[in-house]
């Protein structure tokens, strides 16, 4: 695949005081390609995850080392803004975490926030947001409207839009339809599909089957260490590695 | 032995039972006899010229009932405390949940909850024997006993309640809205402005009520610190005499049955009436915006 890389890891340890919670991972991103993480419960995979908007800044007594490179700059560098970088990596989470607020304005919160004044310029970016994450239809005649009124996947799809509001490169996905129906699923699945177009998604899954479906990559975690990195096919058909292939055949996990 | 199981089980339940229903009958009593009580007034002078009455000389012959300028009192009193007890009370209650350390909010917090076990005698007696004297250092007035004095030390008092009910009410807000927020792109002080403190702001509006509340029905330091003169107050350092001061100060000295006994009763009458008033407004708003989260007060 001759796709450049939009994220590199390199060498990431994170710890959580004392607790070593990854082991030196070394993973490449590929640009405008969906990467699955898989592996069982406290693997480290999600921890990953919130390492590449450095969201687990906000916990306490939390410690990085190595390096994240997006776009060949670190982020974990000192000069490295914060907020911008939350601004190109945005983040859709496990449960649905709509704000109390109306529809238009989960949407508009990002843009809001970074700045954005112009109202016409708002409602263009929120119709935008809503259709790419197949939401415009369902919401478009109440978007004064609670969010907290949307059923579930329309509350998860309304995140997502939230998310692509503020024109992120790489999107991260913790379990985005782990507390789903399966239809609301499935919508959620397409989604990802469609959207690889324009960004770079990086998915967390307990679902075996839903990394087989969405991925072109998938990166099989274990015990705070990646073991396995491949092409989604290959990986799935023929994993290099025993455990990796006792985790996707269901032997243990 | 089944049976017996039942018995124990259906007896247990009556006793508790009978408890709740002796604490509540007795308070309705208590209620009851307050209104008896007051209501007699109303044969001497109307419901009108007790409320708006701006004289107030119960002893003098002939005497006079009207209470306004205590109303006012207390009114002025707890208005000026809820405007320095609430921005003073939230914002500990934004430092304390949002940024100071979990070290530093797990000593400040029962820190200042213990302020609200201060009794309020004691802030009353440091509201006299030092803020009185340097006020009237201060600012050249003729007595630090007034209005100002009393609204700070009710402030003191309100504090603890208002930052301690806000400070729960803004932990409990979900993690994943702050985290949801700060995912946008959102600073800190944005994730607070503009999702913790709406989503939040049930609880901390039952949290000013409580502590307002509270402040108004406070008699012990508005007795010691308020002045005590039945008047209009021209400006912030003149004295006042608050409804719960007036009650506390005279019913010693009026005849059981009298006239003015019957005054003070309806005094109140009115100031059940206004803390009524706060609790069914922090209910109605508790009820209206619940909070967003697993906790609600």
């Amino acid at each position: 695949m001759g796709l450049p890389s939009k994220v590199i890891s390199k060498n990431l340890n994170f710890f959580y005081g004392d607790f070593q919670a990854l082991h030196d991972i070394c993973l490449d991103v590929c640009e405008h390609q969906v990467t699955a993480l898989i592996g069982p419960s406290g693997c480290g995979k999600s921890t990953f995850l919130r390492c590449l908007n450095r969201m687990n800044d906000l916990i306490p007594l939390t410690r990085v080392e190595g390096k994240i490179m997006l776009d060949g700059q670190d982020i974990y560098s000192s000069i490295q803004d914060v907020v911008m970088l939350r601004r190109r990596v945005g983040m859709v989470f496990q449960k649905p975490n709509p704000f109390p607020k109306s529809i238009f304005d989960n949407v508009a919160y990002g843009l809001v926030v970074n700045g954005l004044r112009n109202k016409a310029h708002i409602a263009q970016r929120v119709e935008e947001s809503l259709k790419q994450a197949a939401l415009w239809e369902e919401v478009k005649d109440r978007l004064s409207a609670s969010a907290l009124g949307l059923s579930g996947g329309q509350q998860q799809r309304l995140c997502i839009a939230r998310a692509l509001a503020v024109k992120p490169e790489v999107v991260l996905m913790d379990e985005p339809a782990s507390a789903l129906d399966p239809i609301a699923t499935q919508k959620i699945e397409e989604l990802i599909h469609s959207l690889k177009e324009i960004y770079t998604i990086i998915i967390v899954t307990h679902n075996m089957q839903q990394a087989a479906r969405v991925s072109d990559k998938t990166a099989f975690f274990y015990i705070g260490k990646l073991i396995e990195v491949g092409d989604t096919n290959t990986l799935f058909t023929k994993p290099k590695l025993k455990q990796t292939e006792d985790y996707i055949t269901g032997r243990f996990g | 032995m089944p049976i017996k199981r039942e018995i124990t089980e259906k007896l247990v339940q009556k006793l508790f039972m009978f408890i709740a229903m002796a604490s509540i009958t007795i308070l309705f009593l208590i209620m009851i006899f307050i209104f008896n009580e007051g209501f007699p007034i109303f044969k001497t002078v109307s419901i009108n010229e007790f409320i708006f009455g701006h004289y107030w000389y119960p002893t003098s012959e002939p005497s006079d009932f009207g209470i306004f300028t205590l109303i006012a009192a207390s009114v002025l009193v707890t208005g000026f405390s809820a405007v320095l007890s609430i921005p003073l009370g939230v914002m500990t209650a934004i430092y304390l949940a949002e940024i100071a350390t979990k070290k530093v909010s797990e000593i400040a917090k029962p820190v200042v909850e213990l302020l609200a076990a201060l009794p309020s005698v004691v802030i009353g007696f440091f509201g006299m024997v030092v803020v009185a004297p340097f006020l009237q250092e201060v600012f050249k007035i003729p007595t630090g006993l007034n209005l100002f004095n009393a609204a700070l030390m009710l402030a003191f008092m309100s504090i603890p309640t208002i930052c301690s009910i806000s400070e729960d009410a803004l932990h409990s807000v979900p993690v994943a809205l702050k985290e949801a927020s700060m995912a946008l792109g959102a600073t800190h002080l944005e994730t607070i402005l503009r999702v913790i403190l709406p989503a939040s702001i049930s609880g901390i509006s039952t949290a000013v009520i409580l502590g307002m509340s509270r402040a108004i029905g406070e008699t012990m330091v508005v007795l010691m610190v308020a002045g005590g003169a039945a008047a209009l107050p021209e400006s912030i350092f003149d004295p006042v005499r608050p409804m719960p001061a007036s009650i506390a100060s005279e019913i010693a000295e009026a005849p059981v049955g009298g006239e003015h006994y019957h005054a003070l009763f309806a005094i109140g009458v009115v100031l059940f009436i206004f803390t009524f008033f706060f609790n069914v407004v922090a209910d109605h708003i508790a009820y209206k915006y619940k909070q967003i989260g697993e906790a609600s007060l």
